[in-house]
């Protein structure tokens, strides 16, 4: 079914020069980046650097224009297969949370093992329970995302991506559009996912999550990655003038 | 707490009824004038309309012709089978009404039953309507003997029915990434919506059985049902079209990334959730399309509308047009309203959690 031909060993995530163009705009212009099974990556960087958009071409809600991304050892390209089978090796969590308005939190979460991986009705069911306990919310599973607090909707989110049981979970922002109350809740949950030997790539200003979770940090500036490091490194001594800037702005403020 | 507040509710006159009646009727004096004035008017046209209908107004012109108003020329001896359907959908409504209320809640499998009974419901009520020919139990009753109100709905819950999904096919048309199909939904669309339905019902009656091969002659019914969906789906296919555009783009980007596919998006997720935005205009659409069915007069069929006029035009009931069309207009009245009330069920129905 899906184009297993590659083995990339123990690199689940390869981007190999990666550009993207908006019309006439380059957003992307040359990304580099490999991500280790199990391995937490926080990605941070000014607004409109094309972080967002670089996670997106990962599942490819985006496309990219030149380079290479290899994902689990199936390439992305146009081919609808291997964008399927993709897809269903990776969770996405979002900043603007998106869950489905029209589905209970329960159907929210099943909807997509039931009608994409087939599962019968019960034991989708029975997983979504044990994500729901997991994220803290099981009492909440038959009320609709809008009786939900913030907070409560975005783990409702990581419940639905985790549902298909992905190998990389990607997170685009995801506490920047919450009250400060609620951050501490979602950020718990990653922090639970991260120990539990998930595969993540996290786009945050949470910086006290980065240094505690993330094994590596990248700082990412018009459409590049600047610098890499582990947090200590990154933190302690980052290399560029951009990045310190830019750490200098986010830590003091 | 509490005694806060108590100590600050709000003047007593700017709440409640009294508080509405002041703010909407009897801000100004000269709104008070209105209102007086309004209220005279309404009082001095429903006196007369009230004492007209109980004292002037001869009704036996209703009574006498009530099987005509009701089902046309159909035969006396065959109206039992028209009984009947009324029967049928009757029972499946209130097997609906119950399933879909508190009783049904978890029986998944009695409310497929009652959906397939609804689906199994339109072949029947056309073979009990038309009959089988010969000598049956269900001789051949042509639909050029349908009539009246029977016949109104006939037209109207076909291309009700048939219209709907029709629109919503012309919508996702028009947002389709193919040009063909974009563009010949976009001209349909304009098209139909740049001419009158009477042009359109003059279209499918008398230039349609020109254009066919000799020999092959399409039922007028049919003609005026064809008409009434193409010309309905083309303003359904806009309302939908509005509701999609509503529909954030972070749905379809949450729906592709649990990896559903272009399909599953729209049926699972988007459609929906546009549907359920574009329920009132779609609503009054169908009321619209309701009430437009007594335009088939102008093509020979004897809707409720044609047999109100054929009935005042008889030298017997000269002189009774007021009670005809009173009464006409109460059928439309109740069936329209009875349409728009289900309409702002079903979205308080479907609006818990919206919002």
């Amino acid at each position: 079914m899906q184009n297993k031909g590659l083995d990339t060993g123990d690199d689940i995530i390869i981007c190999r020069d990666v550009h993207k163009w908006f019309g006439d705009f380059h957003v992307l212009r040359g990304v580099d980046l490999t991500v280790k099974r199990g391995e937490v990556v926080v990605i941070c960087g000014p607004s409109g650097s094309g972080k967002s958009t670089f996670i997106r071409t990962i599942n490819r809600l985006e496309g990219h224009q030149r380079g290479e991304i290899i994902v689990d050892g199936i390439e992305l390209t146009d081919d609808v297969r291997n964008i399927a089978a993709v897809r269903s090796e990776i969770g996405m969590v979002f900043q603007s949370i998106n869950l489905f308005p029209h589905l209970t939190v329960l159907q929210n979460i099943t909807l997509a093992p039931i009608w994409v991986r087939k599962w019968p009705g019960e034991k989708a069911e029975k997983i979504a329970f044990e994500l729901l306990e997991r994220v803290g919310i099981s009492e909440q599973a038959h009320k609709y995302p809008a009786q939900l607090s913030g907070g409560q909707q975005q783990r409702v989110a990581i419940a639905r991506a985790l549902a298909m049981q992905p190998k990389i979970t990607l997170f685009d922002e995801p506490t920047s559009a919450l009250d400060p109350e609620m951050i501490k809740e979602v950020l718990d949950v990653m922090r639970e996912l991260a120990h539990s030997g998930m595969t993540m790539i996290v786009i945050t200003h949470e910086m006290g999550f980065a240094k505690e979770v993330a094994h590596r940090i990248f700082f990412f500036d018009a459409g590049r990655i600047i610098e890499g490091n582990t947090p200590e490194e990154f933190f302690i001594n980052p290399k560029h003038e951009r990045t310190r800037l830019f750490l200098s702005q986010i830590l003091t403020h | 707490m509490a005694t806060v507040s108590e100590a600050i509710r709000p003047t007593r006159t700017s709440v409640g009824v009294l508080g509405w009646l002041k703010e909407n009727l009897f801000s100004t004096w000269y709104n008070t004038l209105l209102t007086f004035g309004s209220l005279w008017l309404i009082y001095v046209i429903l006196r007369g309309i009230g004492t007209w209908a109980s004292t002037k107004a001869k009704w036996d012109v209703v009574t006498t012709n009530l099987w005509l108003f009701m089902v046309g020329p159909f035969p006396r001896e065959d109206v039992w089978r028209v009984g009947a359907c009324v029967i049928m959908v009757v029972l499946l409504g209130l097997l609906s009404w119950v399933g879909w209320g508190p009783l049904g809640r978890g029986r998944m499998g009695a409310r497929r039953w009652v959906i397939a009974g609804w689906l199994l419901s339109f072949p029947l009520t056309l073979l009990l309507l038309r009959g089988l020919g010969g000598n049956s139990v269900l001789p051949l009753v042509g639909t050029n003997l349908w009539g009246g109100l029977l016949l109104t709905f006939v037209l109207a819950i076909i291309s009700i029915v048939a219209s709907f999904p029709l629109g919503v096919l012309l919508a996702l048309g028009r947002r389709s990434s193919l040009p063909a199909i974009r563009v010949f939904s976009t001209l349909y669309i304009e098209l139909i919506r740049g001419v009158p339905l009477v042009t359109v019902l003059y279209m499918a009656s008398i230039m349609l059985p020109l254009f066919l091969p000799e020999g092959m002659r399409v039922d007028k019914v049919v003609r005026a049902i064809v008409g009434f969906t193409l010309f309905t789906a083309a303003y359904i296919a806009e309302n939908v079209r509005g509701g999609l555009a509503a529909v954030p783009i972070g749905q379809y980007e949450a729906a592709k990334a649990v990896g559903l596919s272009g399909t599953q998006v729209m049926v699972l997720i988007v459609l929906p959730q546009a549907l359920r935005a574009v329920i009132p205009p779609i609503v009054g659409q169908f009321i619209a399309l309701f009430k437009d069915t007594s335009l088939v007069a102008i093509i020979g069929l004897m809707d409720l509308l044609y047999i109100s006029k054929c009935v005042v035009a008889q030298p017997e009931f000269m002189g009774l047009k007021r009670e005809v069309y009173l009464f006409v207009s109460v059928i439309y009245f109740i069936f329209s309203y009875a349409m728009s009330y289900a309409s702002r069920r079903l979205e308080v129905k479907l609006g818990v959690g919206e919002r």
